[in-house]
Formats: structure tokens, C-alpha cells, sequence
């Protein structure tokens, strides 16, 4: 399966980044032949919306899912509608987070997290 | 002559500056823009006469004529439409009501609908207005432009802004003959101090600087003024009569009748340098 994880950097042994609008790559991962593309988020530079425009490029992808470490109200909607589902991304690395996926051991995002979660103002509370 | 009142901090005293100089005016027109959290009423106790809603245009789909084709998605420019799976999601909070989504779609599937994001209200001669988000709305600038549209052009207008130096303090301070900085002469307040004066030169308007809350020291403030060439009209004094009073709705001049005085002559001097006659 295609899925993603939001990342800091641009390879497997890049850590996770726990945001999705704005995290700065998406690292888009064939979990059986660990083949991947790292992708610079545009999303980044977004004044508002971020994690709106972060999901339907990730639904645009046909990804089935997306491992990471919050994701918003605006962002879940899409991703839900696009049938993408989403997994609390457990472990420090990219490799380690699509392995432990692979296992079965992650635990699905069913429920928003803060929005502007990672901008501050006491929002990193879950 | 329009007086914009602003800060960059918040805190400093923009609605004791400005709701005092409105009292101690009396005929002018007070227009509360810090449409968040107006807060003028408590201390000019206004009877409000009229509340007008604020309504926004926001997309609305006709799923009949909608293919899924995605255009109103690409073409907004502010992430409010997602298509997936060939479905329109929207989110009209943050909208901005440029309309582009009507106009690139292919089979006239956007209409307009209105939203209610908030209210405008006043007392009977328009002398005191201000306006009033409601909570959750991101999006404050269409109640400040409805304040706007309601100023009068004659005689002198307040304007009480919001705290910063972002979207909603452009447009409350646009078109506006003078600004008066509110600061406090502490660090925060002067960091802050600064982002406003590039505000208020890059928009070209005439500025001066107010000091509340002054301790009678020399501070970073008075030398940063004196260094940018920047007046500084007047120094209200640091003081916890100052500050009981306006926790219980006061305005500093029912403490000491002295700065009434003084309100009416920072604004008869702004008359004479902005309009070339006083009031």
C-alpha cells in the first residue's frame, strides 16, 4: 500500500514530524518494498487552510493512509471523505513509524486533534 | 478629522486613550473596530439603539450540476474548498468572499449564499458604533468595513483599533488623517511599539506616540522616539488610581478632572497640524 508519513526530513531515517499541515515533507512510502518519495510540503507557506490543502494533496496521491501525529478538524474531514485513514504515528523515525504500521500495532486517528496544533499559543495540549 | 488609536502591544491603553478622548470631546463619533473584544462600551455606556447583522457571501453547490471536476478547488486561493472523490467539501469559515470559485466553474454549480458572522451596532445618532464577531469567526475585516461605511464626515472620529498590526488594523486605520501609538515604556512594549510605527509610515499616515503608564524615567521608548524623530504627545502617568478606575469602567479624567483638559488640547493640536485650524 501507498501511505504517508509527516516527517522533518527528506528520507526513511528522517524523523517523524507529529503535524500534518505543516509538517515540512511528506514522505510518501510503498510499505512493501519501503520505496519512497520524499515531497517538500507546499502547504507550509499557507496563510490559513494548511491542513485543508495538506489532505487533498495527500487524496490527490491515492494514498490509503497517513501516519502522523495530530491532525486538525479541517484535515480530518477531508481526509475521511477522501476514505484515507489515519494512524497515531508511534516510533522516532520514518522507517521505524511505517514498520510499526506494517505490524499492525498503530492506533487509528478516529477523532480531530487541536487545529494550529505546533503554532503555539498552549495548542501542542491534546 | 478621522484619529486612529492603535498600539502593536496590547494593554498599553488604546481604549483608555481613546474612549477618554471621545468623553472628554463629547460631540464626536467613537467607533470600537477591536470587533473581537469591544470594549469601549464599559466605559462610555452607550444605549444602543440599533444592532445591524454582518453578513458574507459564501459558496453553496448545486450537487446536481456539480461533476467533481475540482476547478473551485484549485482556483481558491484561500484552501477553502476541497474536492475529493469527486465531492465538494467547504469550509466557509475561512472564506474570503472573492467569489473566483463561481466564476472558474464550468457548469454553474456555485451560488452565492449569506453567512452571519457578527453584528454592528450603535446608539441613536451614530455617536458610538462598534462592532461585535461572533465567537469562532476567524475572518474579522467585513464588520470593520461595515463600521467604515457609517463614518461620519464631519467633526471628529475615534477610532479605537484592535491590539497588533495585522489585517484587522490595516483596515481600521485606513484612510485615516492621524494615528496615535499607544505604548508603555517596557521592552515588550516597545518591540512591539516599532512594528506599528513601520506600519503606520509604510501606509503614510502622520503618527504620533502616546507613553501611558509612565514611571517618570528616561526609558529605551523616550530614546527610541527621540532617535526616529517620532513626537511624543503626551505621558500618561503609571498609577493604580488610574488603574481602579478603569477596572471598575472609569475613565482616568473621572480620577483627576485635569486630563479632560488635556484630552480636549492633544486633540486641538492634532486639528491645528492635520487640518490647519483648530476644533
Amino acid at each position: 500500500m501507498k501511505i504517508i508519513v509527516t516527517s522533518v526530513g527528506n528520507n526513511l531515517d528522517a524523523f517523524m514530524d507529529p503535524r500534518f499541515g505543516r509538517a515540512p515533507y511528506f514522505i510518501v512510502v510503498d510499505t512493501k518494498t519501503m520505496e519512497f518519495d520524499a515531497v517538500e510540503n507546499e502547504s507550509v507557506a499557507a496563510t490559513g487552510g494548511a491542513g485543508i490543502q495538506s489532505a487533498q494533496w495527500a487524496a490527490d496521491q491515492g494514498v490509503g493512509a497517513v501516519l502522523t501525529g495530530n491532525v486538525g478538524p479541517n484535515a480530518l474531514n477531508v481526509l475521511k471523505a477522501a476514505g484515507i485513514k489515519v494512524y497515531q504515528a508511534n516510533a522516532a523515525t520514518v522507517k521505524e513509524s511505517v514498520e510499526q504500521f506494517n505490524k499492525g500495532v498503530l492506533n487509528e486517528i478516529s477523532a480531530p486533534g487541536p487545529s494550529h496544533f505546533g503554532q503555539g499559543f498552549g495548542r501542542g495540549r491534546v | 478629522m478621522k484619529i486612529a488609536v492603535l498600539s502593536g502591544k496590547g494593554g498599553t491603553g488604546k481604549t483608555t486613550v481613546s474612549a477618554g478622548l471621545a468623553a472628554a470631546l463629547g460631540s464626536c463619533q467613537y467607533i470600537d473596530c477591536d470587533v473581537e473584544e469591544p470594549n469601549g462600551a464599559i466605559f462610555l455606556n452607550p444605549q444602543i439603539h440599533k444592532a445591524i447583522p454582518v453578513k458574507v457571501p459564501v459558496p453553496s453547490v448545486d450537487q446536481d450540476k456539480c461533476t467533481g471536476c475540482g476547478a473551485c478547488g484549485g482556483a481558491c486561493q484561500f484552501n477553502a474548498i476541497a474536492v475529493v472523490k469527486g465531492k465538494v467539501l467547504l469550509f466557509p469559515e475561512i472564506c474570503h468572499h472573492c467569489g473566483a470559485c463561481m466564476v472558474v466553474c464550468p457548469n454553474g454549480a456555485i451560488s452565492e449564499q449569506e453567512r452571519e458572522i457578527g453584528m454592528v451596532e450603535m446608539d441613536k445618532e451614530g455617536a458610538f458604533m462598534q462592532g461585535r464577531l461572533n465567537i469562532g469567526e476567524p475572518i474579522s475585516i467585513p464588520i470593520i468595513q461595515e463600521l467604515k461605511a457609517r463614518v461620519k464626515d464631519t467633526g471628529v472620529v475615534i477610532f479605537d483599533c484592535p491590539p497588533g498590526a495585522s489585517c484587522s488594523v490595516v483596515e481600521s486605520i485606513e484612510g485615516v488623517d492621524y494615528c496615535i501609538l499607544v505604548t508603555e515604556p517596557t521592552p515588550f512594549g516597545l518591540h512591539d511599539l516599532k512594528i506599528a510605527v513601520q506600519l503606520v509610515r509604510r501606509m503614510g499616515i502622520p503618527f504620533g506616540v502616546v507613553i501611558n503608564k509612565y514611571t517618570g524615567e528616561q526609558t529605551e521608548t523616550h530614546d527610541y522616539c527621540k532617535k526616529e524623530n517620532i513626537e511624543i504627545l503626551i505621558e500618561i502617568p503609571f498609577s493604580e488610581e488610574f488603574a481602579k478606575a478603569y477596572s471598575k469602567g472609569s475613565l482616568i479624567f473621572e480620577v483627576d478632572s485635569k486630563w479632560k483638559a488635556r484630552f480636549k488640547r492633544l486633540v486641538n493640536e492634532l486639528s491645528l497640524q492635520v487640518e490647519g485650524r483648530g476644533l
